[in-house]
């Protein structure tokens, strides 16, 4: 690393492939970890990723207020609509005038206090948006959340963030809010067969190994996509363990973790059986350790602090001990999985097959995967790599250096020839620029995990192939997974 | 407060009205902004986005560019860009960062224009106004620079004022095509949809311009400057169209400009001269003429300027449905309401939230109106509703709502419900059921 920042020109080439000003570059001439040069930016009609909008609705009876200009107001306000959440959602639209007169912060105080008295249902949570011009004026952030606890004591107040300005040197307004939506969440006494699942926008498929393993080992599993309750949602605050499967939302899970004093756990979705097979290993590890001190725990305690009889307790010590954890033992489910591969691979009969880095965090090791079992991978739609993935794009570089890497928002790609040969797309940018019908339409890694993922995106595949989708109906459609009513 | 909005939505903003009049001209729109505008735009602002393909962008601005000033970057990309996609011009939009930290735009579009020798314009556009200003800046800009020198020819005319954000996509424009083409007028050009930039080039030809949505009038005056042509100012609703026709005939003999919705208060004697339907040739005005590299905004707003007459609770007006209140643009709304005057008796209140000259809304018809609190006050004991179904949830239980879908204020969410708004038939049902056989005295329902 020192001889790439420091060394010649020679090493620097060694390293760093130069980036291309084209939109479209072979994985043998991909720079790391940005191929493409940065410039003024298209965005393509495919929209089912989920916005800051989609996911805060996901805390229960919260409520969003935006504070920003009309043409920011625009475009926030209309997600809630198309989402049916219209009435969780309101504006404050701010006014030249307001960026001059020393009173931004009456208006945000004001604004936000007048829409909590005319709300006929008063909302658990409010989410408070400030933009980039609070940050660039130098609002008084801290004073106006300080006082709008102090009036309104029933409400929850979670600070976010709408400021996009911010994001390309730092944390981005997604990664913000999800780390703000569990600010509410407070101390409590732990209960350590209780796991949160924490920052994805979709549940995990409930077949996935990992969701059996809890349940074989007695755990509850949290997660906030399947919480129908404020108060479901604060008993979040009971778990022992906090796992992130989905990347933006890790340095939530951190915080949480540290603040309440739970384990944490990063188990992203991979595409590779041996990581697999170590997160696998690592959840037990870590299992075991909430098993034995909880054990731990009731011995020096004797009983339970919160009242119960030693009868309560004993019936409840049996339902919410952990069962011990067994070796993992992934054979049949590796065998599944390549047979399955296989089967699909045959079906597409060489047909091509193009990915795009919205359908999943880790596109370049689903590239990987489906070209070590068959697949004819043709193309990878990525503006960058994620940190994640870089032994995945070397493995890439050497075993496929003619697979082609496109930009999805270099201007280019505009008047970008779309169609050609018939591809088979996974996810809704790559189906949107090859204008195929045949696609598997999927944002966020669509929920899927561990080596039940593989099967289910294996069966999403086959289905692609041989159904038709309505392309243009479906991508345009905001937060897939979300309530459309376009 | 004026600026908070509890429920319901926000209309399409500036810096879009920019991209949604350039959209079919050649040109290659650079919003500079961070993030967001482009997506905003092309989601609920743009419905041709997916199958027809136009240069627009975002300029990606992050947070180190704008404290240290770095202009560079932003020539530099939109250089190269222009470059690899050859637009017929350039235009750079400003959203609400680059407007504080004071963004020198005359400076840069200079630089670019002299480096690619592409005509280069920028609108001074903050995100903080409506799209009418955003489409009635950049329609003026077109009627300066992309319109050639001409003569005038007989029975020829413009369409002003034409975007999707007011007329949809749904047929509404080419009605109002074959409205004007039965009617004996060569339409040379619409500004700026459905017409190519050679047609827009042949503009300054026409004898005679209807401004058929407020964001056209800017342009209207600009082509009056430059050409003499004068407008009328009305859409072609049936049967409003009958009073249209009668003042583009007016017009053409006396060239006097006109607004035809206002012209029946001029002919009752209910209002004073000045404020009547015709428009005095004469000096230029600054509104809405925004040329490039022109630093701040100029325009004559009528918001927060209230009338005070025309009731719209009064209980005997109910029962034949006047005293209903139809919100939306000024221009369209208050066309819908001759309309509906003349073809069910029923008078008609507009509410225009939209930031609109003065002259545009009609004292007797329309009157402005600038937050939800406002709407809902006079809204409470109407007749019934006409508006946008986003309104709905400020309109009372008890009053009948009729939804009126208006792209530029819920997207794309009812776009398939907008009517063909060319006639005013499409409420017989509603009214029938709602003020039937008290419905007034006009058409036979």
């Amino acid at each position: 690393m020192l001889e790439m920042i420091h060394g010649s020109r020679e090493a620097m080439q060694k390293y760093r492939p130069p980036v291309t000003e084209k939109e479209i570059v072979s994985m043998k001439n991909a720079a790391w970890p940005s191929p493409f040069r940065p410039g003024l930016e298209y965005n393509s009609p495919a929209h089912g990723t989920w916005n800051i909008v989609h996911t805060g609705m996901l805390i229960p009876g919260s409520h969003q207020i935006y504070v920003c200009a009309a043409n920011c107001n625009r475009g926030v306000v209309l997600t809630a609509a198309e989402m049916g959440a219209a009435d969780r959602f309101s504006t404050i639209a701010v006014k030249e005038d307001d960026i001059t007169n020393g009173q931004m912060e009456e208006l945000v105080i004001d604004g936000v206090s007048e829409i909590l008295e005319k709300l006929k249902r008063k909302p658990t949570v409010v989410i408070l948006f400030t933009v980039c011009i609070h940050h660039f004026m130098g609002c008084d952030i801290a004073y106006i959340y300080r006082t709008l606890r102090e009036r309104y004591p029933q409400q929850h107040f979670i600070e976010a963030y709408m400021d996009p300005i911010m994001q390309k040197g730092g944390i981005t307004p997604d990664q913000k809010l999800r780390k703000a939506m569990y600010d509410c969440l407070e101390k409590r006494e732990q209960r350590p067969e209780q796991i949160n699942i924490i920052g994805n926008d979709l549940p995990l498929q409930p077949d996935c190994e990992m969701l059996s393993v809890l349940r074989e080992h007695g755990c509850t599993v949290k997660d906030l996509t399947a919480c129908d309750t404020f108060e479901e949602y604060l008993s979040m605050a009971e778990s022992s363990v906090n796992i992130v499967t989905y990347p933006p939302a890790k340095m939530a899970g951190e915080a949480l973790s540290e603040r309440l004093g739970m384990r944490f756990l990063y188990l992203p979705q991979t595409f590779s059986y041996e990581e697999i097979d170590r997160q696998m290993e690592q959840l037990l590890a870590v299992l075991e350790e909430v098993n034995q001190g909880s054990s731990a725990c009731r011995k020096v305690t004797g009983q339970a602090d919160d009242g119960r009889t030693p009868e309560e307790q004993g019936k409840a010590d049996e339902q919410e001990t952990i069962v011990p954890a067994t070796a993992w033992d992934p054979t049949a489910l590796r065998k599944k999985c390549d047979e399955e591969l296989e089967r699909t691979c045959r079906l597409l009969h060489g047909m091509p097959v193009a990915l795009d880095a919205a359908a999943v965090p880790r596109v370049l090791g689903l590239a990987r995967l489906l070209l070590t079992h068959g697949f004819r991978v043709i193309r990878i739609y990525a503006d960058s790599f994620s940190p994640e993935e870089e032994a995945d794009y070397h493995w890439l570089r050497e075993h496929a250096p003619e697979l082609t890497v496109c930009a999805t928002i270099h201007a280019n790609m505009r008047v970008f020839p779309r169609g050609g040969e018939p591809v088979l797309a996974i996810g809704q940018k790559a189906a949107y620029f090859h204008q195929t019908e045949h696609f598997v339409n999927m944002v966020e890694g669509g929920g899927l995990y561990g080596y039940a993922g593989i099967l289910g995106l294996c069966e999403r595949i086959r289905e692609a192939f041989l159904t038709r989708k309505d392309t243009k109906d479906l991508v345009i459609r905001k937060g897939l997974g979300c309530v459309s009513c376009i | 407060m004026k600026q908070v909005s509890v429920i319901i939505s926000t209309y399409t903003a500036d810096v879009s009205g920019i991209c949604s009049a350039l959209y079919e001209l050649g040109g290659m729109v650079v919003i500079h902004d961070p993030s967001g505008c482009n997506s905003t735009y092309n989601t609920h602002d743009e419905p041709r986005w997916y199958e027809q393909d136009s240069l627009v962008f975002i300029s990606g601005l992050s947070e180190i560019d704008a404290i240290m000033g770095n202009d560079e970057k932003f020539i530099g990309d939109i250089v190269r860009a222009a470059k690899d996609l050859s637009p017929r011009f350039i235009a750079l939009v400003r959203s609400p960062i680059p407007m504080m930290i004071g963004t020198d735009f005359d400076a840069i579009r200079e630089i670019i224009e002299r480096e690619t020798g592409i005509p280069t314009f920028y609108f001074p556009t903050n995100g903080m106004h409506s799209y009418v200003q955003g489409v009635g800046m950049a329609l003026a800009a077109v009627a300066e620079h992309m319109v050639e020198t001409a003569s005038p020819s007989r029975g020829t005319m413009n369409l002003l004022g034409v975007t999707p954000l007011d007329f949809s996509i749904n047929g509404t424009l080419a009605s109002m095509h074959a409205f004007f083409e039965k009617n004996g007028y060569d339409i040379i050009s619409t500004f700026a949809m459905g017409s190519k930039p050679e047609e827009i080039a042949r503009a300054g030809e026409a004898d005679i311009n209807v401004v058929v949505s407020s964001a056209g009038l800017a342009a209207a005056k600009v082509l009056r400057e430059r050409f003499g042509t004068p407008y009328v100012v009305g859409m072609p609703v049936k049967p409003f169209t009958d009073r249209l026709l009668a003042c583009m005939e007016k017009t053409e003999k006396d060239r006097k400009n006109r607004i035809a919705y206002r012209e029946e208060q001029e002919e009752g004697g209910q209002t004073a001269p000045e404020q009547t339907g015709q428009i005095p040739v004469g000096q230029r005005e600054q509104t809405g003429q925004i040329l490039a590299g022109q630093k701040e905004q100029n325009r004559q707003i009528s918001v927060g300027q209230k009338e005070q007459t025309g009731s719209i609770t009064d209980e005997s007006a109910k029962k034949d449905g006047s005293g209903i209140c139809l919100i939306g643009e000024a221009v369209v709304s208050q066309s819908l309401a001759y309309a509906i005057k003349l073809r069910y008796g029923s008078s008609v209140r507009v509410l225009c939230p939209l930031e609109t000259e003065e002259k545009l809304l009609a004292p007797a018809l329309c009157r402005s109106v600038d937050s939800e609190e406002e709407i809902r006050k006079l809204v409470r004991g109407a007749a019934g509703m006409i508006a946008d179904p986003m309104y709905q949830p400020v309109c009372p239980e008890q009053t009948p709502f009729f939804p009126l879908p208006h792209e530029a204020f819920s997207g794309r969410i009812y776009r398939k419900q907008i009517p063909d708004l060319s006639d005013i038939g499409f409420l017989d049902a509603w009214m029938k059921q709602w003020f039937g056989e008290e419905a007034g005295d006009g058409t036979e329902l």
